[in-house]
């Protein structure tokens, strides 16, 4: 009773678009119609490109490539999906051939859900027939490795780990020869949150890259950055300094549900290339799905509410 | 913090320069771009167009007045409307609390509550001088309560923490903690509670059941900073379910863009009254509507600026030292503590983004680099303390000792010696001109008006 109170608290806005775009295709005016569509891409944290596509959906109007507003919906949901790319073999969507150990390195702001997102890849590498084992080179927040020797021990999963404040790079060192000896295929390291505006804790990861690299020829073999999906538009800034450090080969979108839509990788897509890997979608450790950009461009237009 | 937000404003208010600029058109014009770069930087769908029409309603309504700029009238609303969007009459923390106080604190995951309980607790012991208690009734995430157990410990603030385990359950903990509290004589306890992925039934009756048990004078939302539109809809939930009594804004640091600072408030109805805005532990401020509504639109932070200063500053220590210099007595020592006190205030990059039109020059404020600044003072501590009070002494030789003491270069010492003559020679000749009678009374005050801090010598910006 209570909970559908909250459920209709968060969907007001939401139904009003909704009602909006319900009543499309009927004879809504062009003109409500990009509105509702303005107010759907901002809500769902799209950012300054919004006001560009709408441009460009008004002038496809105009110019008779669409012949009338109720397609509006669909020519901008095709639109959004060629924007971001998804794995380029959605089968595989992590190259980790090198090696061994392959390793996958993992990074992001503090609070994007880095750790679950470790634990979540490393049950998914378990079911793809991998063996992987844990690096935990995030020692500086506290209690961070304790998180991860948790979902570790559930795994069944060997962890590495170092003392609190140890060098996240040694840890990295050590862990590299500890995959080789124990026959673990993938190595997947969890680093510490940092904002990316941190010169200090980027150049720390840095080093992380640069010892793994010095320990297994071409590592890191993948990076993932994990985004949390309620991020707005300083999502683009996390990619791109992020990116200067450490190559980003995949962004994993962590956080999304019906609410949070994480249009911000649309930004990131376009003006870095960065494609999307994976979404986390809920609390537990088998919610991980490898991303589809058709399937995020349907939900990121879909009002919700009932 | 909000650099975008900053740069795009300015450059609309750039548009009221210049005579006959607030006709109307020109109005209609500027509002779209206001509306635009609030929504870019994050603020609320509703709430920009909300605010875009107040200001508009403001300035069209308004007599243009003789003798005030275009620009300055339209500075003049935005700030009016953006102090309003945000504003409370209470303060941060709750009139007429119980004793111990309880503060309560919720929000969703990985927004850094944990970490906003442990700043809250340090704030509370520094600005407040209270005995502070907190309590870790986060069962939930891994680990959570080891991470509050550890923060404490590293901070010096006792943390109530019990292993989790069968029949340890939040409100249990919580209850244990009060008990902790009152007969420990605290006077403050902070309560730190499990988050969730998203808003749900249970996050939700975990927190009121935990509320129940130890009834806080006050429940604050921890709320990302960098939080897009989604997360303040999240908040509202929260609002709509628990008695808040402010939010907590974190991680304001980096380049958050200031969306969830200008929206949360009316998007919940509840007002912001910290924000985090640093990795230290020490970096919490309590909110103001005003001093962030000038700090958007570049009119500097210099409340902020004093607020700092005086923290940093003994001020007959500073008078003293101030009369001395302004006589030619500048020595290497004087420097070492100009350094320190500024070191003391913060990184100097926060420093200069307080202050008034630096929004304009933030390419400016990335090449200020703090690491300069530790070499300068490594090379004076590896001076001896007559070399300190007499530079001059250092000829070849000790130059090369000096270098090598403080891991830096000859060319390096030799350039800080040359900056430092400059200084002295500057200092002299302000001292002159300066010395015509002046009472000590006069220098204080005018140290007052300067944030308590001596004139920064050359080469260094007039803090």
């Amino acid at each position: 009773m209570v909970l559908s109170r909250l459920r209709r608290g968060l969907a007001r806005t939401r139904n009003r678009i909704a009602h909006t775009l319900r009543r499309l295709g009927g004879d809504t005016s062009a003109e409500d119609t990009l509105e509702a569509l303005e107010e759907l891409l901002y809500t769902a944290d799209v950012g300054p490109l919004a006001a560009e596509l709408l441009a460009e959906a008004e002038g496809a109007l105009n110019r008779g490539r669409l012949a009338g507003p109720g397609e509006l919906r669909g020519w901008l949901q095709e639109r959004l999906a060629g924007l971001v790319a998804g794995p380029n073999d959605p089968a595989a969507p992590l190259a980790l051939d090198g090696g061994p150990p392959a390793v996958l390195l993992v990074v992001g702001v503090n609070g994007s859900g880095k750790t679950t997102s470790v634990a979540k890849l490393t049950r998914w590498l378990q079911e793809q027939g991998r063996r992987p084992l844990v690096a935990a080179a995030d020692t500086f927040r506290a209690a961070a490795v304790e998180q991860l020797t948790i979902w570790c021990e559930r795994l069944g999963v060997e962890l590495v780990r170092g003392a609190a404040g140890a060098d996240p790079a040694a840890v990295v060192h050590d862990a590299c020869a500890a995959a080789r000896a124990r026959g673990a295929d993938v190595l997947v390291v969890d680093t510490a949150g940092r904002l990316h505006t941190q010169k200090n804790l980027m150049a720390e990861l840095a080093k992380v890259a640069r010892v793994a690299g010095r320990q297994v020829p071409g590592a890191p073999h993948e990076t993932l950055l994990v985004l949390d999906a309620t991020t707005g538009q300083n999502a683009v800034r996390q990619a791109r300094m992020f990116g200067e450090i450490v190559p980003i080969d995949g962004v994993l979108l962590a956080k999304l549900d019906g609410s949070a839509k994480g249009g911000a990788v649309l930004a990131i897509g376009r003006e870095l290339g960065t494609p999307v890997k994976f979404v986390g979608l809920g609390e537990g450790v088998e919610d991980l799905e490898v991303f589809d950009p058709a399937a995020f461009a349907a939900a990121l237009l879909d009002p919700g509410g009932e | 913090m909000l650099e975008n937000l900053q740069q795009s404003l300015s450059k609309v208010l750039d548009r009221f320069r210049g005579p006959g600029r607030l006709s109307e058109e020109h109005i209609q014009a500027a509002l779209r771009d206001v509306r635009r770069a609030l929504l870019e930087a994050d603020v609320h769908f509703q709430v920009a167009k909300d605010f875009t029409r107040r200001v508009g309603e403001r300035l069209l309504g308004q007599e243009r007045l003789a003798g005030v700029s275009g620009v300055q009238q339209a500075t003049a609303a935005f700030q009016t409307e953006l102090a309003a969007l945000m504003a409370s009459d209470q303060p941060a923390l709750p009139k007429n609390p119980r004793h111990p106080m309880v503060l309560l604190l919720a929000g969703l995951q990985g927004v850094g509550k944990t970490t906003a309980a442990a700043k809250l607790g340090l704030w509370l012991t520094r600005r407040r001088n209270k005995r502070v208690l907190l309590a870790a009734c986060d069962l939930q995430r891994p680990a959570a309560v080891e991470q509050l157990r550890q923060l404490g410990e590293r901070l010096g603030l006792d943390v109530h923490a019990e292993m989790p385990g069968p029949g340890v359950d939040p409100p249990g903990v919580a209850a244990r903690a009060l008990a902790q509290a009152r007969n420990g004589r605290y006077d403050v306890l902070v309560v730190d509670t499990a988050g969730r992925l998203h808003v749900d039934q249970e996050l939700m009756e975990e927190i009121e059941q935990v509320g129940r048990a130890i009834r806080p004078d006050a429940s604050y939302l921890v709320l990302d900073g960098m939080a897009g539109q989604v997360a303040v809809d999240a908040g509202k939930a929260f609002a709509e379910r628990l008695d808040l009594y402010g939010v907590i804004l974190t991680k304001m640091d980096g380049d958050a863009r200031g969306g969830a600072a200008l929206s949360v408030r009316e998007v919940t109805g509840v007002p912001v009254r910290f924000l985090g805005v640093g990795e230290k532990p020490e970096d919490l401020e309590e909110f103001d509507a005003e001093r962030l509504a000038g700090r958007i639109l570049d009119l500097g932070d210099l409340v902020g600026l004093v607020e700092k200063a005086q923290e940093a500053v003994d001020e007959q220590a500073a008078l003293d030292d101030y009369v001395r210099m302004m006589s030619g007595r500048l020595t290497m020592e004087d420097l070492l503590q100009q350094f320190r006190m500024l070191k003391k205030m913060g990184s100097m990059k926060k420093i200069l983004g307080m202050m008034p039109g630096m929004g304009k020059m933030s390419g400016l404020l990335d090449s200020v680099d703090d690491r300069q600044f530790a070499r300068i003072e490594a090379i004076v501590l590896s001076m001896t303390p007559k070399e300190r009070l007499h530079p001059e002494l250092l000829d070849g030789s000790r130059r090369l000792r000096v270098a090598r003491g403080s891991g830096t270069s000859v060319g390096e010492v030799k350039r800080l010696l040359r900056s430092f003559q400059d200084m002295q020679k500057q200092m002299k000749s302000l001292g002159k001109m300066m010395r015509g009678g002046r009472s000590k009374k006069r220098l204080l005050r005018q140290l007052g008006q300067r944030g308590g801090i001596p004139n920064l010598p050359g080469g260094f910006p007039g803090l």
